[in-house]
């Protein structure tokens, strides 16, 4: 069991709020997920900008001086943002590979979390009400979100094993349930040149995804592709730079609650993660169908 | 009238109220307020007793009910009404996975779409769906009657056993051991009180039905039939 929240925002004037009405959602799934907990979240560009969000086990060693010493790799200016074990690094984009490898160098013991112009993903072990705290994020403001309470099945209950997954530039996956054939999917993707951080069945899932976009595959038929090539059970939802899919398995019994009015597009593993939403009463609630895909884009 | 507020006072304290009535009592209507997705509520209640739902609601919720009749103005999450022994349950909205699942006996009225596994291994329950059913409905059903005014999904009926089934429009495909039966005047009679109990009776006729059942070839394992499970 795990718990899923998502909201794509239409109306631009909810924006400020998205990350306290995530937070929300994601505390509420609590009893779904109380292993560890993520949220990643998606807010308008900077011209020329990107952004790495990197974790650390010992944020004070590793973060000490990271922007100094990366300006100086790079030759070029880097801010860091530290929250907590996470920091967010705004590197000119054509520096985005250069300042990966950099960091590799530099700092060994740093995770990347994800790189992209416009997402940041957040996410540790823990209660979720404690991991929303570490990171502030009811005060983030975005245009879309996706957050995750995690019940660990298929491996360990670690950092880097909690969602969302991050394996492309701006795009991440969370999934409810559990893959029985993700040892052979990854293989075929490391064949492929992805590369894995962790031995979990929903990274492999994101991969897939991602190796899908990078062949040139919309998002729609990256996901209607997973019906075919991934076995078990999931309920996933994406998100890419501008959009948010959602796809459930054949047997969809990993439960999934949708509600849509005009000024958002809210996913839900129950009904009860949804409640606090503005104008939910009247919102059109319904229940995503089994193998079908789902996705909106700006 | 008893109007209670879920948010407030909490579901452990409702339950225990509604466990608490016993044969005969005065308080006879209850209505539960700020549900907000909540599961269980009103599960286990074994009182003749009117009990509304202003709102829609979580996992489980009327389930194993005796006796009481159960509005929820809303939709229902996962396993409503599962288990049911008697008693009434109606829901303005949808239903979502295995609504009615185990029941055996009462009514369990859905006035939207139930998704899928609606009525799975029923035992007795009546089931009337005003809209559509998902995949894998009546799985296993042993008795009881699933009544379905709109389509059904795929695999409908699959090991069935003697629960009958009424579709009035289509239906994706059969599962094992499930065929169309041929509808005799006891069928439309029963249906014609059915649709009427689950206050359907406005919206279509019994005629418009079609009668499924089992093929009765899966009772038992037959090397012959292998293939077919």
């Amino acid at each position: 069991m795990c718990g899923i929240v998502g909201l794509f925002l239409k109306d631009p004037k909810l924006e400020p709020q998205l990350g306290a009405m995530l937070t929300d959602m994601l505390i509420t799934m609590t009893d779904r997920g109380p292993d560890s907990a993520g949220i990643a979240i998606y807010s308008g560009a900077k011209d020329g900008l990107g952004k790495l969000t990197i974790q650390s086990a010992d944020p004070a060693k590793d973060f000490k001086d990271l922007d100094g010493d990366l300006h100086e790799a790079l030759g070029q200016p880097v801010t860091m943002k530290v929250k907590s074990t996470h920091a967010v690094l705004e590197v000119p984009l054509d520096q985005m590979e250069a300042a990966r490898s950099a960091l590799a160098h530099l700092r060994p013991g740093v995770k990347v979390m994800s790189t992209g112009d416009c997402i940041e993903i957040f996410k540790e072990v823990g209660l979720p009400k404690d991991v929303a705290a570490r990171f502030d994020l009811s005060k983030m403001r975005g245009t879309h979100g996706i957050g995750h309470t995690r019940m660990a099945t298929e491996s360990a209950v670690t950092t880097m094993g909690a969602h969302p997954f991050s394996t492309g530039a701006d795009q991440c996956l969370v999934h409810n349930g559990s893959l029985s054939n993700h040892n052979g999917v990854r293989r075929e993707l490391i064949r492929k040149g992805m590369t894995f951080e962790t031995q979990n069945d929903t990274e492999v899932a994101a991969a897939y995804v991602s190796q899908k976009l990078k062949e040139g595959e919309d998002l729609g038929r990256a996901l209607e592709a997973t019906l075919t090539d991934l076995d078990g059970f999931f309920t996933f939802v994406v998100g890419t730079r501008n959009g948010f899919g959602v796809v459930r398995d054949p047997i969809a019994c990993k439960p999934a609650v949708m509600a849509e009015t005009d000024q958002y597009v809210a996913f839900g593993s129950e009904y009860r993660a949804l409640v606090n939403l503005p104008g939910i009463e009247d919102a059109r609630v319904w229940e995503p169908e089994p193998a079908t895909v789902y996705f909106w884009e700006r | 009238m008893q109007t209670f507020d879920l948010e407030r006072e909490g579901l452990r304290a409702l339950n225990s109220s509604l466990h608490a009535l016993k044969g005969q009592t005065n308080m006879t209507a209850w209505e539960v307020i700020n549900p907000k997705g909540a599961h269980a509520i009103a599960a286990g209640v074994d009182a003749p007793v009117d009990i509304t739902v202003r709102g829609s609601t979580g996992y489980y919720c009327a389930g194993m009910n005796k006796q009481a009749t159960i509005r929820i103005k809303g939709s229902a999450g996962p396993g409503v009404a599962e288990n049911m022994m008697s008693g009434t349950v109606i829901i303005d909205g949808d239903a979502s996975q295995y609504a009615g699942a185990t029941g055996r006996g009462g009514l369990l009225v859905i006035k939207g779409n139930a998704s899928s596994r609606c009525g799975i291994s029923m035992k007795g329950i009546d089931i009337v769906v005003h809209g559509n059913i998902g995949h894998m409905s009546a799985f296993m059903a042993q008795s009881g009657n699933l009544v379905v005014l709109g389509d059904a999904g795929e695999s409908l009926g699959d090991s069935l056993y003697e629960a009958r089934i009424f579709v009035r429009g289509k239906v994706k495909s059969l599962g094992a051991d499930c065929i169309e039966k041929e509808m005799r005047p006891e069928h439309l009679a029963l249906l014609a009180d059915l649709l009427k109990r689950g206050e359907a009776d406005g919206k279509a006729r019994p005629e418009e039905f079609r009668r499924y059942g089992s093929a009765r070839k899966l009772y038992n394992f037959n090397i012959d039939n292998a293939s077919s499970y």
